[in-house]
């Protein structure tokens, strides 16, 4: 009987009043807090440091947007999500985004109901051999084995690559990215394949990260994006140019540096625009003008933020390659604040 | 004669020999490594080829424990301080002791609370475990849920009263109604219960959370090895009486019980654990209103209940399967009645053939709390694979933190196994 009633118990203090129906973004300022999904931990995009607070490349989009939203960029309830169970807690509604490097794919748009807001770090499958080994190109790996992390489309990649450069391998099934690092160190397999910015993430870790090299070819496109549930036009809105912001401050010259300076008014009309001394550009995402000065001042803009958490100052050392903005040869380009 | 037993008798010992030494192969350590180690040559080579894969092992380790590095502020730092020495990296221990044990979101200045709450619940189970202790303290062990929710989650102490009272009223319709009636007394009691709880959880005013005496900490910031230990607890000890209302109800003559208890335990044992813990974080939401939301962690401590429940109770129907019929007959013939008869003869008897078989149940459960892992609670294993290998400081060091994470469940399991043996022997009735 006690047992029972003692659950009963529990589940009668369980129960809490969660977010009503209405708009995400009303939810949020009701609240006073933004939920946002992460991963549970990944190299220089998300994790805790040693005093608990999250940092990283994808938290920046999180607390960019709490700042837009609640002028606050601590307002954040960072939800740790795995890779099987991010997309239930953004359609249930437990977390009103999910900056969790993400891969924008037809079928995660269209098909499971979410609405990508954007891409903040171009990925791609590459490869990372020992040096010893004495390859230069990933075309010289016919009969290598490889360490592949099993149920990821990184899998099927690699399929495909060899077999339409005709040539064979044996996998090397592996579960984490963990043990594809002791796999790969104790020569269980002579190549590890897996995003490019993991795969440098992990050779960073190595005792001797110049023993081993990245191969040049990278074998897929993975665009990693925040991404929020589909049909809530206005909230997609806020993230989406939560984003463009931050990726226009760098383009503009906006720093965390001289944003200061540049709010005070300066002679071009878009800087003015996007740090909202001119036009109405905040009413119309209903916030109010200042909400991008805010994302931006939070961590900087894209450019700080990248350098910060996985720039080539950083023990990750990743290059900007193809997250440089589109006028120094890379893919970033927001669309224009008008 | 005389002749003969003067001469032909050529030696009379007249006094005893004095005492010497044993020889030396036959004492002290010589003996025994002759009698343990070295008794025949099979034995030999087996001690001989087993010393040297000891030595290999330690040959292998020791130098990169001894070497350890303690303080360091990061990988790179540590492997600087080596400088190509083979050595362990332990300043990851030094520096993240505090997310391993506590989780990396519970409140710093909060850490004596969970403390606390670990001391107190040593002298709470003291008096379960040690039945010699004074049964007084039993008392305590009553309070001792209730103080300890206070003291981990924190918020109003009014919550907490407010169980505990619907309790104690539960109790006390039970004692007065349940004498006549068991069901009136036993639906009484769960309606007194409710009701108390109904009208308490009203009376507690809005926001009484917010400026209590300690602060509340929402279920997502527990983590660590506090976490794993308030699983374990929290469902070992819920799942011994489960276990054994269900054992009993699998051989009532009751067939709506009898199916109810065989199904629920067939079912769950046929489910992994992993499955039932998916569906507590991720399929349970969609079973409850869209409005309502049950704690997480109270989800996963249904299903870790469920789920080590169904385990007991078929231990505990082996233990009353070993009893002779006689004993049941032995009973009735006392004229004692079923509650009677169960609590006074059977029960005992079976408890005590299962005790190995439980324990067993309890340590696989407590180390299966690393299971909540995958549902991203961050329990020791979680925040070992998740936030600590994720950091830039700390990618890439796995013997340290797995090594600490094993000691410290060896630490526990291996203090249960030792209970249960005292127990067994402290409950042996057989002089042989």
């Amino acid at each position: 009987m006690k047992k029972t009633v003692f659950l009963g118990a529990f589940t009668v203090a369980g129960l809490a009043a969660a977010a009503a129906a209405a708009g995400t973004m009303d939810d949020v300022k009701a609240r006073g807090k933004l939920n946002c999904g992460v991963t549970t931990g990944l190299v220089g995009f998300a994790a805790p440091d040693a005093n608990g607070e999250w940092k990283g490349f994808d938290v920046a989009v999180c607390r960019a947007v709490a700042a837009a939203v609640l002028g606050d960029a601590s307002a954040v309830e960072f939800v740790p999500t795995t890779g099987k169970t991010r997309f239930t807690a953004l359609a249930s509604g437990e977390i009103d985004m999910l900056a969790r490097n993400t891969t924008w794919t037809f079928s995660r748009d269209v098909d499971l109901k979410f609405e990508f807001t954007g891409v903040n770090y171009y990925d791609g499958q590459g490869f990372m051999v020992p040096k010893e080994l004495g390859v230069s190109s990933a075309k010289e790996l016919d009969g290598a084995t490889v360490c592949i992390q099993t149920g990821t489309t990184t899998e099927l990649n690699l399929a495909d690559f060899f077999r339409s450069n005709n040539i064979s391998y044996e996998p090397v099934p592996i579960e984490t990215n963990a043990e594809a690092q002791q796999q790969y160190l104790a020569g269980a397999c002579d190549v590890y394949t897996t995003d490019a910015s993991g795969l440098a993430a992990t050779r960073a870790t190595f005792e001797n990260p110049g023993d081993h090299v990245l191969l040049p070819e990278i074998i897929s496109k993975e665009p990693l994006g925040p991404l929020v549930r589909h049909g809530d036009h206005e909230w997609g809105d806020v993230v989406r140019w939560t984003l463009n912001a931050l990726i226009s401050a760098e383009e503009l010259g906006i720093t965390s540096a001289n944003i200061g300076e540049m709010s005070a008014g300066t002679n071009n009309p878009e800087i003015n625009r996007v740090l909202g001394t001119e036009g109405t550009l905040g009413e119309m995402l209903g916030l109010d003008a200042e909400w991008s000065k805010r994302a931006i001042a939070v961590g900087g803009n894209y450019g700080e933020i990248f350098a910060q958490n996985i720039g080539e100052e950083t023990p990750i050392g990743l290059a900007r390659g193809l997250n440089a903005q589109w006028t120094e040869g890379g893919l970033l380009y927001s669309p224009p604040f008008r | 004669m005389a002749d003969q037993t003067t001469n032909s008798i050529a030696f009379v010992a007249d006094g005893n020999i004095p005492e010497s030494p044993p020889p030396a192969n036959e004492t002290g350590v010589v003996k025994w490594l002759r009698d343990n180690l070295f008794s025949n040559v099979t034995n030999s080579v087996l001690t001989i080829i087993s010393l040297y894969v000891v030595y290999l092992l330690l040959a292998s380790t020791m130098p990169w424990m001894l070497n350890g590095v303690w303080n360091a502020s990061s990988l790179a730092e540590c492997r600087e301080i080596l400088a190509g020495k083979s050595g362990a990296c332990f300043a990851v221990l030094t520096e993240r002791w505090h997310q391993l044990l506590y989780g990396f979101k519970y409140p710093a200045d909060a850490y004596w609370r969970p403390n606390v709450a670990f001391v107190l619940m040593l002298v709470a189970i003291a008096p379960v475990l040690f039945f010699d202790l004074p049964r007084k303290l039993l008392l305590f062990t009553a309070v001792y849920p209730f103080l300890a929710f206070w003291l981990i989650w924190g918020g109003t102490i009014l919550a907490p009263l407010v169980a505990l009272v619907g309790f104690v009223a539960a109790a006390y319709v039970f004692q007065t109604f349940g004498r006549s009636s068991f069901a009136v007394g036993f639906f009484g009691a769960i309606a007194a219960a409710f009701a108390v709880w109904l009208i308490g959880g009203a009376l507690i005013p809005e926001g009484a959370s917010e400026n209590a005496m300690l602060s509340a900490v929402p279920s997502r910031d527990l983590g660590g090895y506090m976490l794993n230990m308030m699983l374990g607890v929290t469902c070992v000890s819920l799942s011994l009486p489960l276990g054994i209302v269900l054992a009993l109800g699998r051989q009532s003559s009751m067939p709506l019980i009898k199916w109810i208890c065989v199904i629920f335990i067939e079912f769950v044992r046929g489910v992994p654990l992993i499955t039932l813990l998916f569906v507590a974080s991720v399929m349970l939401a969609y079973f409850f209103p869209p409005e309502s939301t049950v704690d997480l962690f109270l989800r996963v401590v249904i299903m870790i209940t469920m789920f080590s429940a169904a385990y007991i109770a078929e231990v505990i129907r082996g233990g009353l399967a070993a009893l002779p019929r006689g004993q049941y007959e032995a009973a009735d013939s006392l004229g004692l009645d079923y509650p009677q008869a169960m609590r006074l003869i059977i029960l005992p008897q079976a408890m005590k053939i299962s005790i190995p078989g439980i324990v067993n149940v309890a340590v696989g459960l407590f180390k299966d709390t690393t299971l909540v892992s995958v549902i991203s609670m961050f329990d020791l294993v979680g925040m070992i694979r998740g936030p600590i290998l994720a950091s830039t400081e700390w990618n890439g060091v796995y013997w340290e933190l797995l090594g600490f994470a094993a000691l410290v469940f060896f630490v526990v399991c291996y203090g249960i196994s030792q209970y249960s043996q005292w127990l067994e022997r402290r409950l042996a009735t057989d002089h042989h």
